[in-house]
């Protein structure tokens, strides 16, 4: 089974082909330049290097959600464009569940963290050590979400359980974690403290054999938040109704 | 279809339209489809840009699948995708350009980028197709006002723009402090029907260091001023009469102005274009001067004049009949100008 997997949704730009249990190329990078410019040409590079022939894959993958909603936007317009030319389905990859799968094998909680602003991020907590010997995917202790940093540490230390963090939230809010931390915190190292799409491809895999995957039409991202214009206006009508 | 036909599958996202349509040889429409995201917007009495991204995010798919299907026609019996990458909100503009370059490229398809504006002036090319440059054109729209003087179908000078707000964005605002609701265009266009353009004198303002340019928050401030006035000296107001007021003097400094151009360029062609291209105020005026000064006329059917991909089809026609491609790294520009920036 390959997989065309791109990954825009931090500050990372990312694109992937996988085949099976082979990573046939991997490109990220991590650049000043907006992911309109870079992500389109990384995937024709990796397409180009592999001489891959794009209506062999069997599904392309996106980073669908949490994360920028301008990346968001970019990946996913550009993951249903690449599935409706090729008429391949899309699997949507929780971002935070990619990222913990770069530290697959670690014991204690994996927290992938996003500047979300407003003092927030987006984050989940997984263990592997709880799913089980050899499990694929992570057990999810906390759903993706935006939560305040305060609360997600908070969360964190009930588990009772060492922790690492990951991801580009990881340089806005390290003071504060170590500060309220009551466990043992590391930080993931440099090579895998970002977002993927070597790790969106090998979740996208399992997703598809788990039948989670939609057509590139019903394909859309999860932003985890309302436009601040929904948020202002339910806040004015729950006045006016209260 | 004969050998030398071209096939174009138009994109179009830069405000609150999902639209595709699929063009022949730039001027005949096979199909032209429009995902109004009218009633989302209505709620908060103008475009929220997030709302617009995320819901062009959820249509386009559809419109597309839609403009191929009505067209009867497949992906590979293109001959190329254009897209607009500006000018617009940089939200709405990101969906259709990252989408249109990711179905290109995965299509073996090549990608014309395509301006806005010149896409509302090739409207015109689509509605008659007799139609053809030099000629002048006033784009007039929610997000535009631009009298341009059209060169070539690729070339274009743009002679005045808006200094403040576009001649839309007036009869938006307008239309919300008179209680009509968005969209302001149609709605006054209604009210105005019922009133008396005579019954306030508002400004017509003229730019002095600019011929050619607009002003129109002069205009809707006045309109303002005239409600404030009246709600405080407790007289009753009628919409009607200040729609029908507002419009007269917003229509008269687009006509003054677009006259005057056609005059000092000696044009016997001259087109409107944009959403507020289908006022009938606008359209009627224009045709009555043009008709005294013996100038052709051009207005494009309503569903034209809206943001629609037929004319960003029409558009990259024009500019893939030169060779003109862009590339993987096409990004969205929202101040994008006319007539300066390459696709």
């Amino acid at each position: 089974m390959k997989i065309l997997a791109i990954d825009s949704s931090g500050l990372v730009a990312s694109a992937a082909v996988t085949e099976d249990e082979k990573l046939l190329a991997e490109y990220t990078v991590n650049y000043k330049k907006t992911h309109s410019q870079t992500l389109m040409p990384m995937v024709d590079e990796i397409v180009r290097m592999t001489e891959l022939d794009l209506s062999t894959i069997d599904a392309v993958a996106v980073a669908g959600g949490p994360g920028s909603f301008t990346g968001l936007r970019i990946g996913s317009a550009a993951a249903k464009g690449l599935a409706q030319a090729l008429n391949k389905p899309v699997i949507g990859v929780p971002t935070t569940e990619a990222m913990a799968l770069e530290l697959w094998g670690y014991s204690g909680l994996i927290i992938p963290v996003m500047d979300a602003r407003r003092r927030q991020v987006y984050t989940g907590i997984y263990s592997f050590s709880e799913a089980g010997e050899g499990a694929v995917r992570p057990k999810c202790l906390l759903e993706q979400c935006a939560l305040g940093i305060e609360e997600l540490v908070a969360k964190a230390g009930s588990f009772g359980k060492k922790a690492v963090f990951t991801g580009d939230g990881v340089p806005v809010f390290k003071e504060d974690i170590l500060r309220l931390a009551s466990f043992p915190v590391s930080f993931a190292p440099v090579h895998l403290n970002a977002q993927r799409a070597g790790a969106v491809a090998a979740l996208a895999a399992v997703m598809f054999r788990e039948g989670n995957y939609t057509s590139a039409c019903e394909h859309v991202p999860v932003y985890l938040r309302k436009s601040q214009a929904e948020r202002e206006r339910e806040r004015a009508e729950g006045h006016a109704g209260g | 279809m004969s050998e030398k036909d071209v096939l174009i599958l138009g994109i179009e996202s830069s405000c609150d339209e999902t639209a595709a349509a699929v063009v022949k040889n730039g001027r005949e429409v096979c199909s032209n489809i429009i995902a109004s995201q009218i009633d989302i917007h209505t709620l908060y009495g103008g475009v929220v840009p997030e709302l617009a991204s995320r819901h062009h995010m959820e249509k386009i798919c559809q419109v597309v699948e839609e403009a191929l299907s009505k067209a009867g026609i497949t992906l590979k019996e293109l001959d190329a995708v254009g897209v607009t990458f500006g000018p617009g909100l940089v939200g709405p503009l990101l969906v259709g350009v990252s989408y249109a370059k990711a179905l290109a490229y995965a299509s073996g398809l090549p990608l014309v980028g395509v301006n806005h504006i010149e896409g509302h002036i090739c409207a015109n090319y689509i509605e008659d197709p007799s139609l053809e440059p030099p000629f002048l054109c006033l784009v007039v729209s929610g997000g535009h006002t631009h009298l341009v003087r059209v060169k070539d179908y690729c070339t274009f000078e743009v002679l005045g723009v808006t200094r403040d707000d576009a001649a839309g964005e007036a009869f938006d605002k307008v239309a919300r402090a008179i209680g009509l609701g968005y969209p302001g265009g149609p709605k006054i266009d209604a009210a105005a029907k019922k009133g008396n353009p005579e019954a306030v004198r508002f400004p017509r303002a003229h730019v002095d260091d600019g011929e050619f340019d607009f002003s129109f928050s002069g205009l809707k401030s006045a309109v303002l001023n005239y409600l404030n006035g009246a709600a405080m000296k407790g007289e009753k107001v009628v919409s009607e009469d200040v729609a029908a007021s507002f419009q007269a003097a917003a229509v008269e400094v687009l006509t003054e102005n677009a006259m005057n151009a056609a005059e000092r360029f000696h044009a016997d062609r001259f087109a409107i274009a944009g959403g507020v291209a289908s006022n009938s105020a606008l359209r009627s005026e224009f045709e009555r001067r043009c008709s005294e000064k013996g100038i052709h006329y051009y207005h494009p059917a309503g569903i034209l004049c809206t943001d629609n991909a037929a004319m960003i089809a029409s558009a990259a026609f024009f500019h893939y009949k030169r060779g003109e491609r862009s590339g993987l790294d096409l990004n969205a520009v929202p101040d994008l100008k006319l007539g300066r920036e390459k696709p």
